[in-house]
C-alpha cells in the first residue's frame, strides 16, 4: 500500500446524506472478479444526470469528496472503495461514516476523514461558490484546508499509522502467527468445523421453470 | 466476571490484546464465503503464495448471482457465470467446502450456516456480507466484512478489530395481533435512524424478544446493519438450544452437554453496563412499512407519507423530499393507498420456512390481485424442499404466485429477478435503497404478513385489512399430513 501523508486535489461537494454503497456502486457492477477497473461504475445511477456534480467540468477531476453524513451505509461491498479509488478519489470527508465502509477504506489506502457537519457546510459553500477549488488534507496534522478554512478531522490512531506507513494488515498479523497457533491449541474441541462435511441426505433439487403469470403494471 | 453478552464473546476470542491504540486480534470461529466478495480475496492469497489457514472453519455457498429459474441450465449472464465458476475454482484450489447451485445445501449463506447447525452461540462469525449480523440471533458475535478482511481471515483466521460499544435494545410487552419481528426491527431503525447503531453491537432483549422463535430472532438481528450497527445479538436460551439440537453440525453426546453448559453463561450480567440503551414497548407496535429510500424512513401502515415541510431537521427534510420524489409518492398520501406492481417474498431477512408458512396461511384458497406479480423465493434449497413437503408450493401456485429456486434474488437484483424502472414492490427484504431491486425500482419494506395481504389487495395492506376475523397466522406448520416433518 502506498504511504499517505498529505494530499491536495479538487474538492467535490456531494450534498447528500445517507449515501449508501448501492448508490456508490450498484450491484450489477459487482460481478467482476478483478480488483480494478470500477471507475465507470462509481455513482452509476447518478452519473446519467447531466446536473450531477461529477458531470460538471470543474469537478470532473476531483480527488477529495466532501459528502453529507452517514456516508457508505448498507452493503459491505469493498467495491465501493475500489470504485472511488479507481475514479481518482484519495479522500472522502463526511461527518459520519458507516463502520464497514470506514474499515474497507483504511485497508485500501482511501482516507475517510471525519469532519464536523458545520465545518462541512463551510467547505461546501466554498466549493460551490468557486468550483474547482483545491482541498488539502494533511494526515500528519489531521487537518482539512479549503481556501482560508482550516478544520480538524478525526481518524483513529491505528488507521492513521498504517496509512502513513503504507502497511499491509495481513503481514502485520502474521508476525503473531505463534500466538494464533497457541490460541487454536486452547479452543474447545466441540466448537463446530465445516470439515468433514455433515448434512442431511442429498436430495435432487428440481429446477423452477418460467410460468405465464400476469406481470405487474410496468410503466411504458 | 460481569459484562455484556458481546463483551463475553469478544473476550473469549482475543488472540492478542492491542496496545498503544492498536486493535485487538480476534480469532474467527466460522467464515462464510460467497461468490461476490471473495474472488479478489482468493486472488490476493494466490499472488502472495498464502494458503487458507483453516479450510475446516470456512464454508462457501452460491447465492447472490444465482438464477431462481432453470438452475439446471448454464447461467445465461456471462459475468454471473464467471463469478460463480471463479468461486468453484477457488474452493477446489484452496480446499474449501462449497455448496453449489443444484446442491440440496445451497442457499443464502445466512440460512445455510444456521440450518447446518454451524452457527452456534458464543462463536465469532464473519462473512463478506453485511447481513452476517443474522447469526447474532444465536448469541454469536457475527458481522459483515469487506474483501480485504475476507482475505485477512482466509490467511490468518483472525481479524484486527477495534472494540465496539454496546447498546441494549429492550423490547418489553407483547406484540399485538398482526405485528411481527420484522415490524419490531423496522420500528427500531425508524427510532434510532440508519446511523444510530454506528460503532455499536446491539443486544436485543426483553419479554417480546424472548417470546420469538429462532427464525423471527434472525429477522431482527439480520437488519441490525440497517441501523448502522455491525452486529446484533440475542442471548441464547431454550429456544436456541431446541433449534440447534440434532442439526448436522450441532455437538453430540458429552460435547452437547459441555456446549450447553457454556452457552448458558452467555448472557449480559445484571450489573453489566451498556454504553447506550433504547426501550420499546411491543404493545405499541403495528405493522410497519417504509415509504422512503433508506430503512429508517419507515412508519406504521396507518400513517401517511410525510410532508417534508413539517420536518424540522434540514438534512432530513431534503432527504425526505428526494425520497418522496424518487418513490413517486405524494406528501400526505395514506400509506394504505399505495398500489404495488410486485410482491417479493424471500431474502435472508424473511425467506425462511416460518415466513413461507405464515404467508401460505394467509393466501391459502385466495387469488392474488390481478395486476400484481408475486415472487416466492425460499432462502435455501432445503427450505424449498421443506415447503414442498408441507404442500406450501401448491398453495402459492394456486394463489397465482411464482415458486422459485433459492437465492438472494430480487433482494438486490444481481440475477435476472429485478424491478423495471418505475416499478413498485412490497418486499420482505432488508433494503429500500434507490435502484436496489433494479434501476429505477421503488421498494417498500414489509413483513411477510403485510406482503401476503398486499398481494391479495394490490395496495399496501395489513392482515387485519383482509377482515377474516381470524387471528393472524404464525410460522408454525400448517395442519396436515406433512406437518410433522423435521423443519430445516
Amino acid at each position: 500500500m502506498e504511504k499517505f501523508t498529505q494530499h491536495t486535489g479538487v474538492g467535490v461537494p456531494l450534498r447528500r446524506s445517507n449515501v449508501d454503497t448501492d448508490q456508490i456502486i450498484p450491484a450489477v457492477y459487482l460481478k467482476r472478479v478483478t480488483r480494478t477497473g470500477f471507475e465507470d461504475a462509481l455513482f452509476a445511477a447518478w452519473r446519467g444526470d447531466p446536473e450531477f456534480v461529477l458531470n460538471q467540468d470543474a469537478y470532473r477531476s476531483g480527488s477529495v469528496l466532501v459528502a453529507g453524513p452517514d456516508f457508505g451505509t448498507g452493503s459491505s461491498r469493498e467495491h465501493a472503495v475500489w470504485a472511488l479509488k479507481d475514479y481518482g478519489f484519495k479522500v472522502v470527508v463526511s461527518a459520519r461514516f458507516a463502520d464497514i465502509f470506514r474499515g474497507n477504506s483504511g485497508k485500501q489506502g482511501l482516507l475517510a476523514a471525519q469532519v464536523a457537519q458545520e465545518d462541512i457546510e463551510l467547505i461546501w459553500k466554498i466549493l460551490e461558490t468557486r468550483p474547482g477549488t483545491e482541498v488539502t488534507v494533511d494526515l500528519v496534522a489531521r487537518t482539512v484546508q479549503c481556501d482560508d478554512v482550516v478544520v480538524p478531522f478525526h481518524v483513529d490512531d491505528y488507521t492513521r499509522w498504517r496509512l502513513m506507513e503504507g502497511l499491509d494488515d495481513i503481514g502485520l498479523t502474521l508476525q503473531h502467527v505463534d500466538e494464533i497457533s497457541a490460541f487454536e491449541e486452547r479452543r474447545e474441541s466441540w466448537r463446530p468445523a465445516t470439515l468433514p462435511a455433515k448434512h442431511l441426505p442429498p436430495v435432487e433439487i428440481k429446477a423452477a421453470r418460467p410460468v405465464e403469470v400476469a406481470i405487474g403494471r410496468r410503466p411504458a | 466476571m460481569s459484562g455484556t453478552l458481546a463483551e463475553k464473546v469478544w473476550d473469549a476470542h482475543v488472540v492478542r490484546r492491542g496496545t498503544d491504540g492498536a486493535p485487538d486480534l480476534l480469532y474467527i470461529d466460522l467464515h462464510l464465503v460467497h461468490e461476490v466478495t471473495s474472488p479478489q480475496a482468493f486472488e490476493g492469497l494466490r499472488l502472495a503464495g498464502r494458503p487458507v489457514r483453516r479450510p475446516d472453519l470456512t464454508l462457501a455457498t452460491e447465492d447472490h448471482n444465482t438464477p431462481t429459474l432453470d438452475i439446471d441450465r448454464p447461467i445465461a449472464d456471462a459475468t454471473s457465470r464467471t463469478q460463480i465458476e471463479t468461486l468453484r475454482t477457488n474452493a477446489a484450489e484452496f480446499g474449501v467446502r462449497i455448496h453449489s447451485l443444484g446442491d440440496a445445501d445451497q442457499g443464502i449463506v445466512h440460512q445455510v450456516g444456521p440450518q447446518l447447525g454451524l452457527t452456534q452461540p458464543g462463536l465469532t462469525v464473519v462473512c463478506g456480507d453485511s447481513h452476517t449480523s443474522t447469526h447474532g440471533a444465536f448469541g454469536a458475535l457475527a458481522f459483515g466484512i469487506g474483501t480485504s478482511e475476507v482475505e485477512h481471515v482466509l490467511a490468518t483466521q483472525t481479524l484486527p478489530l477495534a472494540p465496539f460499544k454496546t447498546m441494549a435494545i429492550t423490547v418489553d410487552g407483547r406484540l399485538p395481533e398482526g405485528a411481527t419481528s420484522k415490524d419490531i426491527i423496522l420500528a427500531v431503525i425508524a427510532k434510532i435512524g440508519t446511523g444510530g447503531g454506528q460503532g455499536y453491537v446491539l443486544e436485543y432483549r426483553g419479554e417480546a424478544i424472548r417470546a420469538l422463535s429462532m427464525e423471527a430472532r434472525m429477522t431482527i438481528c439480520n437488519m441490525s446493519i440497517e441501523a448502522g450497527a455491525r452486529a446484533g445479538m440475542i442471548a441464547p436460551d431454550e429456544t436456541t438450544f431446541e433449534y440447534l439440537k440434532g442439526r448436522p453440525h450441532a455437538p453430540e453426546g458429552a460435547d452437547w452437554d459441555a456446549a450447553v453448559e457454556y452457552w448458558r453463561t452467555l448472557h449480559s450480567d445484571d450489573d453489566a453496563v451498556f454504553d447506550a440503551e433504547v426501550v420499546l414497548d411491543a404493545a405499541d407496535l403495528e405493522p410497519f412499512v417504509t415509504w422512503g429510500t433508506n430503512p429508517g424512513q419507515g412508519l406504521p401502515l396507518s400513517a401517511d407519507v410525510p410532508v417534508p415541510e413539517q420536518i424540522a431537521d434540514a438534512n432530513e427534510r431534503v432527504a425526505a423530499e428526494r425520497a418522496i420524489e424518487y418513490m413517486g409518492l405524494t406528501p400526505g398520501q395514506p400509506l394504505r393507498s399505495i398500489k404495488v406492481d410486485t410482491v417479493f417474498i424471500g431474502s435472508c431477512t424473511n425467506g425462511r420456512i416460518e415466513d413461507l408458512r405464515s404467508v401460505a396461511k394467509v393466501v391459502q384458497g385466495r387469488k392474488k390481485a390481478d395486476d400484481v406479480r408475486v415472487l416466492v423465493v425460499p432462502s435455501s434449497a432445503r427450505v424449498r424442499l421443506q415447503a414442498e413437503a408441507e404442500g406450501l408450493d401448491k398453495i402459492f401456485l394456486d394463489f397465482g404466485a411464482e415458486w422459485r429456486n433459492a437465492g438472494c434474488s430480487m433482494c438486490l437484483g444481481m440475477n435476472p429477478d429485478q424491478l423495471a424502472p418505475g416499478e413498485r414492490s412490497a418486499s420482505t427484504s432488508n433494503r429500500n435503497f434507490e435502484g436496489r431491486q433494479g434501476k429505477g425500482g421503488r421498494t417498500h419494506l414489509v413483513s411477510p404478513l403485510v406482503a401476503a395481504a398486499t398481494a391479495i389487495r394490490g395496495t399496501l395492506s395489513s392482515y387485519a385489512d383482509l377482515g377474516t376475523g381470524r387471528p393472524a397466522p404464525d410460522g408454525s406448520p400448517l395442519t396436515g399430513p406433512a406437518a410433522d416433518l423435521q423443519t430445516v
